[in-house]
């Protein structure tokens, strides 16, 4: 069955290369063939593959999916309900993958460069040849292999030298019907430049399809990125997220990662600090209901002296749900100095619901300071008692409990009122259910 | 620092202070593994048929098995035709006392500081002497014999308790275990074996030292410790080895099952021959420990002071089965020049209300990689079980490496689980403070380890404790982070 779906998506990229025509012909045809081939040779993961060891995707193949063709339909209300208010954005309207014009803002900020692949494989060639596909190494992961090859359409950004973007950018990822997508970011911020992004990830209706997404995110000397990204799919849905994030001299990069949707949820978040100085911040809430499957995983590599990184992800799992967190810090021979903290934090509200942690150091310098912490437990029944105690309905007490205890994440959010309706958005979810 | 600089060398170069080969007749059955070597294992020990049966069945299972090569260590391809799967000292006759016992062992048995008879007058500790792979002298027997606690070889086992060891030999780790757990089922060439009965408390600590002896010689020790209901029994085995060039392998397997109400605490003082500075030489230890609580209340706790072995491959687990049980690890594992180090626990909750607490304590130096491996995993139906887990590093020289890869795999939504870990090196503001009251530097850095270790320490055995610290500032010598 294996092979018979990788032929299924062998076949699927023998179709869409010759749709291709003239952007065919770019550089980048020889990097999307060498994809296919490390696909080809990889395969899909399996348990037994150490990173893919709680995360068994053999539902995601058992459908033959098609890449979506033709104009999907877009409704200007749902694009206005999922875009947030009062937050000064710029909205980028995606749908399976293809960037929707009539539904997206123009940017207009001189030098800044916001756009969709076609265009900057027109106007940016170069900077395009520069960055794609030079630091998601498809060679050793199926999915950013797959991912590679389908590059067609993807969203560019690129902020120059000294340059502060006033306005969020909001990625706005749709689906439409039972296709598979490949969504891909370049992102690439300048020297002392910063940005704040947000993507977010819905479907139109309730259906099974596929969404496997890659960005890549470079950030210069100094430069600056907060990094949102809200992923509430289809909880019939598949979704592999992978981003690499490369980071120079001093630069910080912050990334608040929030899954509520999805079937199977897989995210790949791996940091390379390259240089010195640098800062990291990687947080994350996941919260698993019905028979959702959430996997995280987040690799920071600290390749040079002097960085710090922070991670704090914190989940909530009930019914039947199972999550998954694997927490990986390197710290190589020449990274002296090095602070690195971790902690994962889970609350297990059903009997039927399971966490997987695997917090990971590997540490090959000796003047560093390096911990993590993991810890599982349930909701306090002396808070509980507390809250009833004083009138408030168990149902009431129960969400505000689990509000205070993903708070924290939330906290870091700095834009009040993205943070306010964000905090709705999840609340919303708690008493969802009971 | 040019003086730390010297201090880390000089603490990387202290040599093996347990080195020297004692001159001992040896039996040696040809080398390589056969199906006709396991039967000559088992016919030289004259073992009943149910015991071979088992042997050739871990042996054919073994066939099916390759190496495992998940661990974070390196090492050459081991080529097993090119070992000895049996040895023992030349058999003198029927001891009767102490003194008959080959002067050669004893002496070697001085030079460790065991000293057998000193031992017997003074502290109260059975000795259940195992030199290469034949036990030669069994002491305190009658004085445990009294209250019905059985002590002795594993091959003496087999013969006057062949119904114990058929209802437990294999129970907690089966052959089809792992690949080493085969080998050993195999070709097992002897070992202690257990027992105390029910509500009976060892009156003494029971001890056995391995010690491998003769060249090339694969030791393959099979423990089986069982506490029947009530009972309560504290269990030493401390290791040193003679200096060689070639790599010993050493794979052994340790089972114990706690049964209702019973209490097992197993120490370990682990200091096989590391190899040279340049890793020359050392032994392989790959070995299988696991306990199962079975009944109700019992616990069963590992407590492990790891300062030898080119490699140190294991993780004493618990299986806690019963209601109410508990399950503990306390480590410390310090790795010097190229030594490799990965070790950890596994603690299965299976009962419920069951407790677990994991103390792990790395230390590397030189040029070593140590890393700590462990898995908690409370199934479905653990309710209200609890781990609390923690693994420190610390790292002394800047060419090492601390590892830590805790595995958690929680099924139950009353578990309650903490895993925390730090890494850190030795503070020079700590290294300041003892200087200026006068304590060198050398001193000093003994000192800090030894308290950053006292969790563990604590809980050995008194005589332990005073061997672990000793054989800690012995490798720590001159060590500063």
């Amino acid at each position: 069955m294996d092979n018979d779906i990788k032929n299924w998506y062998l076949s699927n990229f023998k179709t869409f290369e010759s749709t291709l025509n003239g952007s065919g012909k770019t550089a980048f045809e020889r990097v999307r063939r060498g994809a296919i081939t490390s696909f080809s040779e990889l395969g899909f993961p399996t348990t037994k593959n150490e990173d893919w060891k709680y995360t068994n995707v053999s539902p995601i193949l058992k459908h033959k999916y098609n890449l979506a063709d033709g104009t999907p339909s877009v409704s200007p209300d749902l694009i206005k309900q999922l875009t947030f208010e009062d937050v000064d954005a710029c909205v980028i309207t995606q749908v399976n993958g293809q960037v929707i014009p009539g539904f997206s803002d123009e940017f207009k900020q001189d030098g800044v460069i916001v756009t969709d692949f076609q265009d900057a494989f027109k106007n940016h060639a170069d900077l395009l040849n520069t960055y794609l596909g030079k630091y998601s190494k498809f060679k050793d992961e199926s999915f950013i292999a797959l991912n590679t090859a389908f590059v067609e359409n993807g969203i560019f950004i690129f902020v120059p030298d000294n340059t502060t973007v006033e306005q969020t950018i909001h990625i706005l990822h749709l689906s439409d019907g039972a296709f598979v997508s490949h969504p891909r970011n370049l992102f690439v911020v300048g020297k002392h430049s910063s940005v704040k992004i947000i993507e977010t990830f819905y479907a139109q209706s309730e259906e099974e399809y596929f969404r496997n997404s890659v960005s890549e995110v470079v950030l210069a000397e100094n430069a600056f990125i907060d990094h949102l990204k809200v992923q509430d799919e289809s909880k019939k849905s598949y979704h592999i997220s992978n981003v690499q994030i490369h980071q120079e001299a001093s630069s910080n990069y912050s990334a608040t990662c929030i899954d509520l949707g999805g079937k199977l949820v897989r995210n790949n978040i791996n940091v390379v600090l390259n240089n010195e100085n640098c800062e990291t911040h990687l947080y994350g809430f996941f919260l698993g209901t019905g028979t959702q499957l959430i996997d995280n995983h987040t690799f920071v590599d600290h390749a040079m002296p002097h960085c710090f990184s922070n991670e704090l992800y914190k989940g909530i799992l009930d019914d039947k749900s199972t999550g998954v967190f694997n927490g990986k810090i390197i710290v190589r021979p020449d990274a002296q100095k090095t602070n690195a903290l971790q902690s994962n934090k889970t609350l297990l509200l059903s009997d039927d619901a399971s966490i997987n942690a695997k917090p990971q150091l590997e540490i090959f310098a000796d003047d560093v300071k390096c911990t993590h912490g993991a810890t599982i437990g349930q909701l306090d029944d002396e808070a509980l008692f507390y809250l009833r105690a004083r009138g408030i309905d168990k149902e009431m007490a129960n969400a505000l409990l689990r509000h205070a205890f993903m708070s924290d994440v939330l906290e870091n959010i700095k834009d009040e009122s993205l943070r306010k309706q964000l905090d709705d958005l999840v609340i919303e979810r708690f008493t969802e259910k009971e | 620092m040019s003086t730390e600089q010297e201090t880390i060398e000089e603490f990387t170069n202290s040599e093996y202070k347990w080195g020297f080969t004692s001159d001992i007749e040896t039996e040696l059955a040809p080398k390589g593994l056969s199906e006709d070597i396991v039967r000559l294992i088992s016919s030289k020990k004259d073992e009943p048929e149910f015991m071979l049966e088992w042997r050739l069945k871990a042996y054919k299972h073994w066939l099916t098995l390759t190496e495992p090569k998940w661990p974070n260590v390196k090492y050459p391809d081991i080529d097993f035709q090119d070992a000895y799967y049996y040895a023992e000292p030349k058999k003198q006759k029927e001891l009767k006392s102490l003194d008959e016992v080959d002067p050669k062992i004893r002496e070697t048995f001085d030079k460790l500081g065991i000293s057998i008879d000193e031992q017997k007058r003074l502290s109260g500790v059975a000795v259940d002497a195992v030199i290469d792979s034949v036990s030669v002298a069994t002491t305190f027997k009658e004085e445990l014999s009294k209250h019905g606690i059985i002590f002795c070889s594993f091959s003496e086992a087999v013969k006057n308790h062949p119904d114990l060891v058929k209802k437990y030999v294999g129970s907690v780790v089966p052959y089809t275990d792992n690949f080493y757990a085969a080998l050993n089922s195999a070709v097992f060439s002897d070992g202690s074996f257990c027992y105390i009965p029910k509500g009976v408390r060892c009156p003494m600590e029971l001890s056995t030292y391995f010690r491998i002896n003769a060249a090339n010689t694969g030791q393959f020790e099979r423990t089986l410790i069982i506490a029947d209901e009530g009972a309560s029994v504290s269990y030493l085995e401390g290791c040193t080895a003679p200096m060689r060039d070639e790599n010993q392998l050493h794979a052994a397997v340790v089972e114990i099952v706690a049964h209702k109400d019973a209490t097992v605490k197993y120490s370990t003082v682990q200091n096989w021959y590391p190899g040279d500075e340049n890793g020359v030489g050392g032994i392989y230890n790959f070995v299988t420990k696991r306990g199962i609580c079975h009944g109700e209340n019992s616990k069963i706790s590992w407590t492990q002071v790891e300062t030898g072995s080119a490699i140190t491959w294991k993780y004493p687990g618990v299986i806690l089965k019963g209601d109410n049980s508990v399950g503990e690890f306390y480590s410390v594992a310090l790795t010097n020049n190229l030594q490799q180090a990965d070790t950890g626990t596994k603690m299965i909750h299976l009962g419920k209300n069951t407790k677990s607490t994991i103390v792990s304590k790395g230390i590397s130096a030189g040029k070593s990689h140590n890393s700590y491996r462990g898995l908690v995993r409370v199934t479905k139906n653990a309710d209200n079980a609890r781990n609390f887990s923690q693994c420190d590093s610390l790292l002394i020289g800047d060419k090492c490496g601390a590892h830590t890869f805790p595995y958690l795999e929680i099924h139950n939504k009353n578990a309650k689980v903490e895993h925390e870990a730090t890494t850190t090196k030795i503070g020079e503001d700590q290294i300041f403070y003892c200087n200026q009251r006068g304590i060198d530097t050398e001193n000093a850095v003994s000192l800090i380890v030894n308290g950053y270790c006292k969790e563990v320490f604590k809980e050995l055995p008194m005589e332990f404790a005073v061997e672990a610290q000793k054989l800690l500032a012995i490798s720590l010598e001159g060590s500063v982070g």
